[in-house]
């Protein structure tokens, strides 16, 4: 029997990868191999809580927004942030089905440190201006890597960031309309742009993750790319991002926080300072800046209001 | 008749001035309160729906604003950002915090609460909406009827959990009755129009407060003839009447967190 279920599953993935490498979309009820699964369950349920749990450092700046008009964007966006993630868990729901769990497990496995949230939004905002950064310059980082997954072979998930990277452009508009009133405004206003973009920019960096496992001593990246998942490195992600975003931060007068960065003409590759990636090892510990308070404030309120979701299973009379 | 702006006398001015800044006051303060929620409702589907609520909620404050701008009351941000407690006019219903603690750190805010003002206090917006849709001054009237077109999901949506909640676990339903209590003690000033009030129902801008109390009254019967509960009733004479810019310290830390940004400069554009 264990003989000919080998035999069966060696066709079953060899019909995976024909599949796959044909461009054909992979669905929730169909075969695939445990790894495909689980790369798919880590990447989107960290995408999803990701979008969850980045509406926090947004969310400080929602009510102190300076005019109803900005009042009104940021608040869009970050209800925006959290459609994506209800869309994204949904999607992730679907994958844990053969194993027994739902959102409420994935919920816990934030809490308990299994599910990680991205990086970017470990970090303290201290400004008006990282509203502008955050909406500008992280989901501009964040299209980059989502519009690479767009043709991704799992369908759910393909067809969810069709969604999400549409509006991804409005949010990051959103965010350039915020650094274009700063950096066109008063001294104070420039400053406070530019203050923002120094503590922001390693953060940004880190945004794509290390160039390899090396660094941190896992990585998925070779995994997602050989089940076509996405196409590029991190690496390769940086360097759109620092073609796409250093002309524009040099042309609105802003100075970029690293004096060695640079085009290196013969590689044909931005040079720059590599941040710290020991903090980044802390950082997806969630020991972080704001990790621990950010996680206490989502878990605090999600047990603090466990008899709604009670009362709501209760039958109703 | 109606008037458009054109055609105000001075007494007519007063009278739509003082009852814009009622309508725009409690907007803007009932969507900050609601912005506290994000990201922290029970569920996120939740959070999803009151969040679009609280910022359709903003997109009227802005409208009703913009219309006092247009009076020459002032600039638009301006008068959402400056003001002073003592000079704003919204009900102190709208003011209350959510429960304990500050929106920036670990609060424990109360859905309850939640729930049972959103539903009274948008309950009491569509009755005063309904009476504006005719009001004698014309943009007014324009306002109240695109405001109508999305109070109508606000309602539905804040209903439906208003059942639920009272229909179902002792838990909740012991919060719930508790959060009517504490939500009805403050009722008082939510359909009064302050010292304008004689101007305000002579120059048929709105209904009487009368008939806005009767209106609400029999819009929330049946919900809670079918619930078995008691209807509550309007306090005669509030404690504090927001419309006459009597308030809470909770509108001066609310205030405070709002105009944070706009004060570093007001001129500056943002």
């Amino acid at each position: 029997m264990t003989g000919s279920n080998t035999i069966s599953d060696e066709n079953q993935l060899a019909n995976f990868m024909q599949r796959i490498e044909a461009g054909e979309k992979i669905e929730a009820d169909d075969w695939m191999p445990e790894d495909y699964r689980q790369t798919l369950i880590k990447l989107i349920s960290m995408h999803g809580m990701s979008e969850i749990m980045g509406a926090l450092p947004e969310k400080e700046w929602v009510p102190k927004a300076p005019s109803l008009y900005r009042k009104l964007g940021i608040m869009a966006k970050v209800q925006d942030e959290m459609g994506h993630g209800q869309l994204l868990l949904r999607v992730t729901e679907d994958l844990l089905e053969p194993y027994g769990k739902n959102r409420g497990d994935l919920m816990q496995d934030l809490f308990n440190g299994d599910l990680k949230f991205h990086n970017v939004f470990h970090m303290e905002t201290k400004s008006w201006a990282d509203a502008g950064i955050i909406g500008w310059l992280v989901d501009g980082a964040a299209i980059i890597t989502q519009t690479n997954m767009l043709k991704a072979s799992y369908g759910p998930y393909a067809r969810a960031l069709q969604r999400i990277c549409a509006e991804e452009v409005f949010h990051a508009q959103h965010g350039e309309s915020i650094i274009m009133a700063l950096t066109e405004g008063t001294d104070q206003q420039k400053a406070m742009i530019q203050e923002s973009l120094n503590r922001w920019w390693e953060a940004l960096l880190m945004f794509f993750g290390p160039a390899s496992k090396e660094t941190t001593g896992s990585s998925k990246q070779d995994l997602t790319i050989r089940y076509k998942i996405r196409t590029k490195t991190n690496e390769e992600f940086r360097q759109l991002f620092f073609d796409k975003y250093i002309p524009r931060i040099l042309s609105l007068g802003l100075t970029i926080p690293d004096p060695t960065m640079h085009f290196d003409k013969e590689n044909q590759m931005w040079s720059y300072k590599q941040p710290d990636w020991n903090e980044f090892k802390k950082i997806i510990k969630n020991q972080g800046p704001r990790s621990e308070a950010r996680l206490n404030l989502r878990r605090q309120s999600y047990e603090y209001n466990s008899w709604v979701r009670d009362a709501l299973s209760h039958s109703v009379r | 008749m109606s008037v458009s702006q054109n055609d105000l006398t001075l007494e007519n001015r007063e009278a739509i001035t003082s009852l814009l800044f009622q309508l725009a006051d409690d907007d803007f303060m009932y969507a900050y309160r609601g912005s506290e929620w994000l990201g922290l409702a029970p569920h996120i589907e939740a959070d999803i729906a009151s969040s679009s609520i609280s910022q359709d909620s903003m997109g009227h404050a802005a409208m009703f604003y913009t219309l006092l701008e247009d009076l020459g009351a002032g600039n638009a941000n301006d008068l959402a950002h400056s003001r002073k407690a003592i000079d704003r006019r919204n009900c102190i219903l709208t003011e209350r915090v959510n429960g304990e603690g500050y929106y920036m750190e670990t609060p424990h805010y109360d859905w309850a609460y939640a729930v049972v003002r959103s539903y009274l206090y948008t309950q009491a917006k569509k009755v005063k909406i309904d009476s504006l849709c005719g009001s004698s001054y014309k943009p007014l009237a324009e306002a109240a009827v695109k405001v109508r077109i999305e109070l109508y999901y606000h309602r539905l949506h804040w209903e439906i959990w208003f059942k639920q909640l009272m229909s179902s676990t002792d838990i909740a339903k012991n919060k719930m009755n508790a959060a009517l209590k504490l939500v009805m003690n403050d009722f008082g000033d939510v359909f009064s129009y302050g010292n304008q009030k004689l101007a305000i129902e002579m120059t048929k801008l709105i209904g009487t407060e009368e008939e806005m109390k009767a209106n609400w009254t029999a819009s929330i019967e049946p919900v809670f003839t079918t619930l078995q509960l008691e209807l509550p009733k309007i306090p005669d004479s509030p404690e504090k009447n927001g419309r006459m810019g009597e308030h809470t310290k909770d509108l001066d830390e609310a205030l405070t967190t709002l105009s944070e940004v706009y004060l570093l400069d007001p001129v500056a554009i943002w």
